[in-house]
């Protein structure tokens, strides 16, 4: 196995699909000569061509449209929207569409498309260009929402995705990228709906997911000096979301927190602690604790923006908590 | 209106200035003291050139992140944009809220937007919407690059100005890039002006690096706006000489042969030959307003860089109206 970053696991399960499969093809802006905004396609352009990396108008709403009418007639495309805020110009085409196309046709055509996208605030680019609003997407019956923590996961989790008969919204998260992970090289596929543990442990149960598990294991490592173990649940896709690992831990540790980048309000915390209630309720010792972003915009100024963020030192907060109260 | 010599200086001394800023923020951002920047270097004239046709502090501005030589026209102060760039606490646009280059100033009309792009040209049509509903004679100008031309927004907002004659003035700076992306990619017609016929107003395209032909073409569809007349859709032909922002490398898909090309059709350099042959403007003149510029950059750094940052508490407000702050 080799250490990687996200960004180049992302690149590997990409170059080796498209290898794979002639009908995979990607759309986007900057996709193509410049590599992408992240840098996911380096190299793309000169080894697959224009026709199958295409650069595109800037225009969302076309980029996903066109990706449905491709994936109707049997292409796979990979629409890359350069950041998961410019996904609302697409919306349309997302919920009402991409969701939805397969039940309204009774099964008859398939929609194989992969939206690759990007989430995530921390990087002082302001309200508009820093949204984690993946909770959003999660609320449509109809789509897949993945949103891997570790290069391991990004690698599989895609190639799952493009081999996917529905469409999927992979979201990455714009701090992980140069986030470092042994990744099985090769034909490495991580199945998309399931939850994992990624630490083990007794005492409290933290569900976490994306740049929230790096935060999540910091706080669990900073807990664990102080004789608190903590035992954490990736729950790595959104929907359709597997809750057998979670209500698996929370039967043994009987407490949870729950931690997420987005805002609090109608979030994945929310859904989250509502099944463990709904379906683990004799075993809950204390109430459910939920860290997430502060319920603004995102601020521009470091510190402010810092400030709204959800903190190491607010999941271990949390934890003790929910152990003293 | 026929411009005064005093008024043509007055124009090239705010293209310069916002070339001196605009520099000094690379600079900054070399140093590593602000966190990012995107340039209006090469697009100064045609921003001063359409800012000096408006009724300025009084018609609307909806501008794009380009904007600074715009904004500094209607007002925006050296120290203001230092500040913002620092996300210092004073900074008039957000209390350091809003990235730097979302331009607004409450007091001059020009409206804060959101990073994706096109969506100020909508606005733009709904403001031009209220000012006919509440019959007064001001105009909305709005800008956007070429590229963002592609948007279905755009299309919409140009739409909808043309079908209810709205007092709109819409203006493509036309820099050949969206990013690294090349018009030709982008659109099927050599012109974002050429949009216009399909859309059912008049188009024009100009050479948006001389600061007098800009401004006497926006100065006819200001009058057209203003009497009635419905919006106009202006291309002005500009040049990118800078890459996109501070977290991009153009060599990667731009020669330096067409950089250089770009530099000899530079916005400053043209609308400075334009303004000697008129006979207004000299090389003695221009020496004064270089040093009066780096007095005002250099003042600007400090008073930016010794004013207090905001207080993280700030983060909690303004969500909402009803909001009343606290402290
Ligand atoms: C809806 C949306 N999609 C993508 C982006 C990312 N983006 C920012 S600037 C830009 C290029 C715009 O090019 P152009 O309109 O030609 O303006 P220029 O920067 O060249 O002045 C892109 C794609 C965005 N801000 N909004
Ligand atoms: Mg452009």
């Amino acid at each position: 196995m080799a250490r990687i970053t996200m960004r180049e696991a992302i690149s590997q399960a990409l170059w080796e699909e498209m290898e794979r499969d002639p009908r995979v093809f990607i759309l986007g802006e900057e996709v193509g000569v410049w590599g992408g905004t992240y840098a996911v396609t380096k190299g793309f352009y000169d080894h697959f061509g224009p026709e199958r990396v295409r650069d595109t108008p800037i225009a969302e709403a076309a980029i996903v449209g066109a990706a449905i009418g491709a994936a109707l007639v049997g292409t796979r495309p990979v629409a890359e929207l350069m950041t998961i805020n410019f996904a609302f110009a697409a919306m349309d085409h997302i919920v009402n569409e991409a969701a939805k196309l397969h039940y309204m046709f009774g099964g008859q055509m398939v929609l194989p498309l992969v939206i690759r996208t990007v989430g995530g605030g921390g990087r002082q680019l302001g309200a508009t260009h820093s949204q984690t609003p993946d909770a959003v997407f999660a609320h449509f019956p109809g789509l897949k929402v993945v949103a891997p923590g570790t290069p391991a996961d990004a690698k599989g989790l895609l190639k799952a995705a493009i081999r996917s008969q529905d469409p999927v919204m992979f979201i990455e998260h714009a701090t992980l990228y140069q986030t470092r992970g042994e990744v099985p090289e090769g034909d490495y596929v991580v199945p998309i709906g399931k939850s994992t543990i990624q630490r083990t442990g007794k005492d409290i149960t933290i569900i976490t997911y994306s740049k929230m598990l790096e935060v999540s294991m910091k706080a669990a490592d900073q807990l664990a000096g102080e004789g608190i173990e903590a035992e954490v649940v990736d729950l790595r896709t959104l929907r359709p979301l597997d809750m057998e690992p979670v209500l698996e831990s929370f039967k043994k540790t009987n407490r949870a927190v729950i931690v997420e980048e987005g805002w609090k309000s109608y979030g994945v915390g929310a859904e989250i602690s509502a099944r463990i209630y709904e379906d683990a309720f004799d075993y809950v010792d204390a109430p459910i604790k939920r860290v997430a972003q502060l319920e603004v915009p995102l601020p521009y100024n470091r510190a402010l923006e810092q400030m709204a963020l959800p903190k190491v030192e607010q999941v271990v907060a949390a934890v003790k908590e929910v152990l003293n109260g | 209106m026929a411009l005064t010599a005093e008024i043509k200086r007055e124009m090239y001394w705010t293209m310069l200035l916002a070339r001196r800023l605009d520099e000094r923020a690379w600079v900054l951002h070399r140093q590593g003291k602000i966190a990012f920047h995107i340039s209006g270097i090469g697009h100064e004239a045609a921003q001063v050139g359409a800012a000096y046709a408006l009724r300025r502090g009084e018609d609307w501005v909806t501008p794009y992140y380009r904007d600074l030589a715009l904004m500094v026209a209607l007002g925006y102060t050296p120290t203001e944009f230092i500040l913002s760039l620092m996300g210092k606490a004073g900074e008039p646009n957000s209390g350091a809220r809003q990235m730097p280059s979302h331009w607004s100033l409450r007091r001059a009309n020009a409206v804060s937007h959101s990073a994706p792009v096109a969506t100020q040209c909508v606005h733009a049509a709904g403001i031009g919407l209220a000012i006919k509903l509440r019959g007064d004679d001001r105009v909305v100008f709005t800008t956007l690059g070429e590229g963002s031309t592609s948007q279905g927004e755009w299309y919409e907002a140009v739409n909808w100005a043309a079908v209810h004659q709205l007092p709109v003035i819409f203006m493509v700076q036309n820099n050949q890039y969206a990013i690294s992306v090349p018009s030709a990619k982008q659109m099927a017609v050599p012109s974002a002006a050429d949009k216009a016929c399909g859309l059912g107003l008049r188009g024009l395209s100009v050479d948006g690096s001389n600061v007098l032909e800009v401004y006497n073409v926006m100065s006819e569809a200001v009058e057209r706006a203003r009497s009635g007349g419905g919006p106009t859709l202006i291309e002005a032909r500009v040049n990118r000489i800078t890459p996109h922002s501070s977290d991009d490398d153009d060599r990667s898909y731009r020669s330096r042969e067409e950089v250089e090309e770009g530099k000899r059709n530079d916005a400053i350099l043209i609308s400075r030959q334009v303004l000697e042959k008129e006979g207004v403007l000299n090389a003695k003149l221009v020496e004064e307003m270089e040093t009066k510029a780096k007095e005002m950059v250099d003042a600007a750094v400090a008073a930016a860089e010794a004013a207090p940052y905001p207080d993280v508490s700030e983060a909690a407000y303004p969500v909402y109206v009803e909001e009343v702050r606290r402290g």
